[in-house]
């Protein structure tokens, strides 16, 4: 390479690199601005309250026994719905929720680790033994949904999924304990 | 290389050996979820052949290639021979002994807890064991790799250590750290709780340090890719590398930032904090720099191959490109399967945007598409290339090579692309059969059936892979033995020692680790969450 090709020079090569790092930099830094702008402005955050449950007995007593499970609105108007995630089902089977409302989902397992997503929704969460699981949300259209099991959690993985019934507001009247479950259709 | 070449053929045969067998597997997975194939099959039959598939592709196919081509570019990049043959069989024998050990649990339905584990299922403790084995077999290789290296630095001192021996350190010493996250879940939590020696697991630990593992083990997967990429497609395409250095920055950016990442996967799970996960998507959002740097640097050493084949303007280099030849077609195929794959990894690291596409299809679309897909299909041209020097035959045509990477590349746009789209909608992932009476599952049905048909696609191209390296066992003698590694523009006479070795990358990585998974791992240690019981799975 008696003659060198303008392009080649070792100067030039170093600055098509750190044009391009430059680049690079700019994309890399405007990917996490936007994380960071939605985090703080419409608080797009992951599912990470936590808490801590003993999965050998949240059943027995507490936020997660049997009475305590499904919709639950509070005498502040929250509503809260709380499930078991264990092998293979969840509990309750059908879960009812408000259309426009802000709705906490709590989850908790007693066994092994599960997970579940709500179809057409941003709703999803592993459920890991020992924590509890709690995603805020609000369903903005009536209908039925699926919320399956996402994670392999033993061989009737694939049977275990829950329905979600989203209602209008108007239809959403919770009984004198404030509880509500699915309507039977 | 006398010798070293059975070596290294061992390795790469019982690395496609696997990788045939989870092809087929794979397919009749597609077929068992499609509407098509309802009823066919039993829970247990998809979850045994899930297991299996992950095991053979992550485990099997990609400790053994990749151990195989380390030894092969010791021998060739180095030119000089192996340290320690003796050891690198053993480790063989070893690794070989630790598959038998894995797959018979597999086989028996004692091991269904996929590749991933999920604690606290547990499998028989030999399934365990065996895949301990496996990564102890590595490490001897990840040492060897290091001998070599140190000893070539004696012999030659002051010269810069070869790209493709720098980056085959940079991985092994980046695999040496990675397998400390498994090897640590393994060994006190698992199989004590496998040999029944405790009751109960502490989940969160478990899938923290699984998670440690998780990311860095993709990269040790993808770095033999970028090593052709660097080293063999320059030249395969007759062109140079254009810079030398940036080939050595990447690596070491690779060796940093594949480690500190790798709760991104845990974005969804309950036991760590967003302070903690916003820290580690930060850092991921760095390890997508070594790729762009690299997609600029080998475009721009394709530049100067196609400019000196006579292209002209600013896309005919393109087309005055030798498409013909395996590696330069791999490349292209492979870059372009890159971008579609690097684009989701961008949506899955976004924090917030990953409960979007957390545990559905969108996922295992993308990590076939980008390990299946870029990673895999540079196996393939990995293996042509240096094939005619471990059996020292010629292909009589190199036709049905391209077509077995055309068909690769095609069956998986047709797989990936419709399981993007499936994720989107929610459909989920691992399940062994859908209800496709249910109106929104059945809606996906068209785009499952699409899906199946690239995967058949894929096992033909599998099949015709293990063909076409077959016939050249039998295929007429080599005559010239062509130059295999790319020069660079300007061939670097001396590096900076950050540049020529790992003793300061090294200190940075702990330096990280600590930072990003010193309060993750140290609150279970401080605290231990409440544990939950063992369940088996036989």
């Amino acid at each position: 390479m008696s003659q060198i090709h303008p392009e080649m020079h070792e100067r030039r090569i170093l600055g098509t690199e750190l044009l391009w790092s430059f680049g690079v930099g700019i994309f890399v830094a405007a990917s996490l601005s936007m994380i960071l702008f939605t985090a703080f402005t419409i608080s797009v955050n992951p599912p990470s309250n936590v808490e801590r449950i003993d999965p050998k007995t949240l059943h027995l007593s507490g936020e997660f026994a049997e009475h305590n499970l499904g919709t639950t609105v509070g005498s502040d108007g929250s509503v809260t719905v709380r499930a078991i995630a264990t092998q293979f089902m969840f509990l309750p089977r059908c879960i009812a929720v408000p259309a426009n409302r802000r709705v906490t989902l709590r989850f908790a397992s007693p066994d092994v680790i599960h997970g579940l997503l709500i179809t057409g929704t941003n709703v999803n969460t592993m459920v890991v033994p020992g924590f509890v699981s709690q995603v805020h949300t609000e369903f903005t259209r009536t209908g039925d949904l699926l919320m399956p099991c996402h994670e392999y959690c033993g061989l009737g993985h694939s049977e275990m999924w829950a329905n979600v019934q989203v209602v209008a507001q108007d239809e959403f009247k919770p009984g004198p304990d404030g509880r509500i479950s699915c309507a039977q259709r | 290389m006398r010798n070293a070449e059975r070596l290294c053929l061992a390795h790469f045969w019982v690395a496609f050996g696997a990788f045939l067998f989870a092809c087929a597997i794979g397919t009749w997975q597609m077929w068992v979820r499609s509407p098509l194939g309802a009823n066919v099959g039993t829970p247990g039959q998809y979850f045994m052949s899930v297991t299996a598939h992950g095991v053979s592709m992550a485990y099997v196919l990609t400790t053994f290639f990749i151990m195989g081509f380390g030894y092969f570019v010791a021998v060739t990049a180095l030119d000089r021979a192996l340290p320690g043959k003796l050891w690198a069989w053993a480790a063989y024998w070893v690794a070989l002994l630790g598959v038998v050990l894995t797959v018979i649990p597999i086989a028996t339905g004692q091991a269904s807890v996929l590749f991933t584990f999920y604690p606290p299922l547990t499998a028989s403790v030999w399934f365990y064991i065996g895949l301990v084995l496996v990564v102890v077999a590595s490490w001897v290789w990840c040492l060897l790799m290091l001998v070599a290296m140190t000893e070539w630095k004696r012999e030659n001192p002051g010269r810069p250590v070869p790209l493709a021996m720098f980056a085959t350190v940079a991985n092994a010493v980046m695999w040496l750290w990675t397998t400390v996250g498994v090897a640590v879940e393994l060994v006190f939590q698992v199989i004590p709780a496998a040999m029944g020696l405790v009751q109960t697991i502490d989940v969160g630990l478990a899938r923290t340090l699984f998670s440690w593992t998780l990311h860095a083990i993709v990269y040790f997967w993808l770095i033999p890719a970028y090593i052709a990429f660097y080293t063999m497609a320059p030249r395969a395409a007759g062109g140079r590398l254009y810079s030398d250095t940036m080939g050595r920055l990447t690596f070491i950016l690779f060796l940093i930032y594949s480690l500190p990442v790798g709760m991104h996967h845990l974005l969804m799970d309950p036991e760590h904090g967003n302070a903690t996960k916003f820290i580690q998507v930060l850092l991921t959002a760095f390890v997508a720099v070594p790729t762009l740097l690299t997609i600029f640097t080998i475009t721009a050493s394709f530049e100067i191959a196609g400019r000196l084949r006579g292209g002209r303007g600013i896309f005919g280099w393109i087309a005055a490109l030798p498409w013909e030849r395996p590696m330069v077609l791999a490349t292209g195929l492979s870059f372009f399967m890159l971008g579609f794959g690097g684009f989701g990894g961008i949506i899955n690291m976004g924090y917030g945007m990953n409960a979007m596409v957390h545990n559905t299809s969108w996922v295992t679309a993308h990590f076939h598409l980008i390990f299946g897909g870029s990673v895999v299909i540079m196996y393939f041209a990995i293996a042509y290339a240096i094939w005619p020097r471990l059996t020292g035959r010629e292909y009589q045509s190199l036709a049905p090579l391209r077509l077995q990477l055309w068909l690769w590349f095609i069956g998986m746009m047709v797989m990936t692309l419709p399981w993007h789209w499936l994720g989107l909608q929610g459909q989920w992932r691992r399940v062994a059969n859908f209800n496709y009476a249910d109106p929104i599952i059945a809606a996906w049905g068209p785009w499952v059936i699409v899906s199946f048909a690239g995967g058949i696609i894929l096992l033909a191209s599998a099949v015709l892979f293990v063909a076409n390296l077959a016939a050249l066992h039998r295929g007429p003698a080599l005559g010239v033995v062509r130059p295999l590694y790319a020069l660079a523009v300007h061939p670097p006479l001396r590096v900076p020692a950050a540049l020529n070795g790992f003793a300061l990358w090294n200190v940075l990585v702990l330096v990280l680790m600590v930072a990003a998974y010193g309060y993750p791992i140290a609150q279970f240690l401080i605290d231990p969450s409440p544990g939950a019981i063992v369940h088996r799975v036989r």
